[in-house]
């Protein structure tokens, strides 16, 4: 369980198949902004199978400027992005 | 197929559906095979399209004129949105959780999903179709104050743009600003301030309700 307010990373390892990880934030450190509950696993749910057991997920805020190098718009820009526990770690 | 002979004006060509997208052809197989093998049944493959086109923005609106006019409502809006819904006698939907976050003078908030296209169907209806395209789900993230800028927001410095991506389970509705100017406007006057896309949040609603188009 992470806390609220904790520096996590998004793991950037590689996976095949469904999963609900966007790209754009695999690799980045985030912020956690608060634990939603746990849902099913899409993963495992994507192929037939009832996606247990449920996943925790996370809303996770990230600073735009770690996002995207090329940030035009100001430094407080963030963008949120829900992410189950198992993609995530503990950021130094 | 026809063996009758031919003094009458009517025509052979099989019924066909015509210039049908191959992804709606997709979409007809795979609910053959899913009736055929009792996955589902075609009365709720026709129970939940009713339900879909039956849902219209008219009811996030209706939540977030409550919350300008009840601040305790809004605090339980921001709390829990669906137990707001229901308390209004709105249907917040079948299982996704949906979280209301509430636009201030510093924090200007902006919905997309960058995976596919989740959106809060049951207090909003079906989503835009711009809000399905890539150039949208792509550009959201990476650079939300120029598109803001197109669909004509223009945002103060000082305020922060905080995208959020609705990648799994959680549906996101914005709760915009209420108007300057409308201290003195009714709940039910302010609902039809609140149009769709503000409640994306790629829009600010004006103290003046928008011309019927």
């Amino acid at each position: 369980m992470y806390r609220i307010g904790q520096r996590v990373r998004v793991s950037a390892r590689p996976h095949e198949g469904h999963h609900r990880t966007p790209g754009y934030v695999k690799g980045k450190i985030g912020r956690v902004e608060r634990m939603h509950a746990s849902f099913t696993n899409p993963e495992t749910r994507a192929y037939g199978t009832d996606g247990l057991p449920k996943q925790p997920l996370y809303l996770v805020a990230f600073s735009q400027r770690d996002l995207w190098p090329g940030y035009r718009g100001r430094a407080g820009d963030q963008v949120y992005v829900d992410v189950f526990e198992h993609w995530l770690e503990v950021a130094e | 197929m026809s063996d009758h002979e031919h003094d009458h004006d009517h025509s052979h060509t099989p019924i066909t559906n015509g210039g049908e997208p191959a992804a709606a052809a997709r979409v007809r197989a795979l609910e053959e095979l899913l009736v055929e093998k009792g996955v589902i049944a075609r009365e709720d493959v026709r129970a939940r399209v009713d339900w879909l086109v039956s849902r219209t923005p008219a009811d996030g609106a209706r939540l977030v004129a409550r919350a300008w006019v009840d601040p305790a409502f809004k605090h339980r809006l921001l709390a829990d949105a669906r137990a707001a819904a229901l308390e209004l006698g709105l249907d917040p939907g079948p299982s996704p959780v949906v979280v209301a976050v509430e636009n201030t003078p510093a924090v200007h908030h902006m919905v997309v999903c960058t995976l596919c296209s989740c959106y809060p169907k049951a207090l909003l209806g079906p989503p835009p179709d711009w809000y399905k395209s890539t150039p949208y789900r792509s550009r959201a993230v990476s650079d939300p104050r120029g598109v803001l800028s197109e669909f004509g927001v223009e945002l103060e410095d000082e305020v922060e743009v905080r995208v959020v991506d609705s990648t799994a389970d959680i549906r996101y509705l914005v709760v915009p600003r209420r108007p300057a100017g409308s201290e003195t406007t009714g709940e039910e006057e302010l609902a039809a301030l609140v149009t769709r896309d503000s409640m994306i949040g790629v829009a600010v609603p004006a103290a003046t309700a928008p011309a019927a188009s």
